[in-house]
């Protein structure tokens, strides 16, 4: 079955929040009850938190490469974390990632992950 | 990728033994950087947990980070530090939990810091709600309609003071342990009793004030140092009002008074533990007025509808109250209870006597209460302009929309209505 990205992106920062620890357990509730629910139907493989703010970008091949710090803050949404779904088809994956909690606070993009062809 | 059932309010919970576990470790002139790398823990987790899922073992994790980062910002104080490495936070679970709160000494010496007398009362009121309730200073000024910088500015200072003064983060010494109890039992009251009494909006807030004050009272009743029949009473009475939480309000959010009140809706378990901690409350030769306070709301819990009250003995019941503790708010119960045994005019003359008193000026239950006895008396009229004077004064939209509804009630001249209680 296909597999599907789904990237988080961030808007701002939660610790520039006065969340309180009740505001926090019901925002990792939400999350809870979408994993939960993607999980019972098997459709959720896996997730991860990216580190913050420790990117850098490389570019230039040879001498020319170059490393910066990155990723770059043209943008002000930062990629949180993903998480990576089996899916029937991008319409099915789409619907699983409808109702993540990450909308209501940032955005998801979600890219199919190309399969190789069997030997 | 699996996912656990988190235990209901373990954020709250463990931020509070958090605090109250490395402020042990670091002196309360560290509480400011232990309630951020608390405050640190807590983000870490919603940063983390969306994705990778609730750990297997959340309370441990959430103390672990806490105190690494604790580590990380005293790297320079090795004495601190060394402190902080004894604490055994890779065993707390929950597993560990169920044998008994191992925090419960902490937390308990915290309560009573922050309810030390040399601190007023509305620092004693804020600094509780922030380190032992974990509640954000939004919270805390959504639940005592104060502006937050008011509250911060109240949680600082009494930081200050605490440090200044040197009051030391410890359960007190037996000798002093009346005395000390004494505005802790206080502030739990007032915090149960902003709660249940509902202001304007922040439901939930208002419901976490009932439940933390039980919380607390109940740490006070389960260890045997604070165990007192005082501290029984207390939390006899908080659980039996608290049984009646859920049908206080009707569907539109209205008030609902007792002889209205739907009392399947009412929380057995809660009465039952009410009645058995108002039981071991007995056990000393004292009486406080907790022990009548709660007396009372076991007679209420105990009848099975308003008729079947036993009036008689809760009049009683009040006449002792008033000798113990004899304020406006409670001689205004007691004249109810004197209407419903001995008619609504004995209650009305009660009332009168207590017009004058300035303590009840603004206090809208009175000329509520005054309108339900004249219109029992058979006087729409005069009941009307009662409910009307009750509406010029401060209350909530529930009460308001309560007075409105008999206000409505007395113009079209229906049927009496069943008399107004507090």
């Amino acid at each position: 079955m296909p597999k599907y990205l789904v990237l988080a992106r961030d808007e701002g920062n939660w610790m520039d929040l006065d969340l309180s620890p009740a505001d926090i357990e019901a925002i990792i509730n939400k999350y809870r009850a979408w994993a939960e629910k993607v999980a019972s139907q098997g459709k959720l493989l896996s997730g991860e938190k990216l580190r913050d703010g420790e990117g850098r970008v490389l570019k230039g091949a040879g001498k020319a490469m170059k490393v910066t710090d990155g990723p770059h803050s043209e943008s002000k949404e930062v990629i949180g974390g993903f998480w990576i779904l089996e899916a029937a088809s991008y319409d099915e994956a789409l619907k699983l990632a409808a109702d993540n909690p990450q909308l209501e606070h940032g955005s998801l993009e979600l890219r199919e992950i190309e399969e190789m062809p069997h030997e | 990728m699996t996912v656990q059932n988190l235990v209901d309010h373990l954020f709250r919970q463990s931020a509070a033994q958090m605090v109250a576990a490395l402020t042990r470790a670091l002196g309360p002139d560290r509480l400011d950087l232990v309630e951020e790398v608390v405050q640190d823990a807590l983000v870490r987790a919603l940063e983390t947990w969306p994705y990778r899922g609730v750990p297997q073992n959340p309370r441990g994790w959430l103390f672990q980070v806490a105190r690494n980062r604790a580590l990380d910002l005293l790297r320079r104080e090795s004495s601190l530090g060394e402190k902080l490495a004894a604490l055994p936070v890779a065993e707390i679970d929950q597993h560990s939990m169920a044998g008994g709160d191992p925090f419960a000494d902490d937390e308990l010496a915290m309560v009573f810091m922050c309810c030390h007398p040399a601190l007023p009362r509305e620092a004693q009121i804020a600094l509780t709600l922030k380190t032992v309730c974990a509640f954000s200073v939004n919270e805390i000024a959504a639940a005592f309609l104060a502006e937050p910088p008011t509250i911060a500015q109240r949680i600082v200072r009494a930081k200050r003071t605490i440090v200044d003064r040197g009051i030391p983060l410890e359960l007190p010494h037996q000798s002093a342990l009346r005395d000390r109890l004494e505005p802790v039992l206080e502030v739990l009251y007032l915090l149960f009793s902003e709660g249940y009494n509902a202001h304007e909006g922040e439901g939930l807030v208002r419901e976490e004030l009932c439940n933390e004050a039980i919380r607390m009272g109940r740490l006070l009743a389960h260890h045997p140092e604070t165990a007192t029949p005082a501290v029984h009473a207390l939390l006899a009475l908080m659980l039996l009002q608290a049984s009646r939480l859920s049908a206080r309000r009707d569907e539109g959010g209205s008030l609902l008074l007792l002889p209205e009140q739907n009392r399947a809706l009412w929380n057995r378990s809660m009465i039952n533990a009410g009645m058995r901690a108002l039981e071991r409350a007995s056990a000393g030769d004292s009486i406080t007025s907790y022990h009548v306070q709660a007396a009372i709301a076991a007679c209420h819990a105990n009848a099975s509808s308003d008729d079947d009250t036993d009036w008689e003995h809760i009049l009683s019941l009040y006449d002792q109250l008033i000798e113990l503790t004899p304020t406006s708010v409670i001689a205004l119960n007691r004249a109810v209870a004197v209407a419903r045994v001995h008619g609504p005019e004995a209650g009305i003359r009660e009332l009168e006597r207590l017009r004058s008193d300035p303590a009840l000026r603004r206090y809208y239950l009175l000329p509520a209460v005054l309108g339900g006895l004249w219109y029992e008396a058979g006087r729409p009229d005069e009941a009307m302009s009662w409910y009307a004077r009750a509406l010029e004064l401060p209350c909530n939209a529930a009460e308001r929309r309560f007075l409105e509804t008999r206000l409505a009630q007395c113009a079209n001249g229906r049927e009496p209505v069943a008399p107004v209680r507090s």
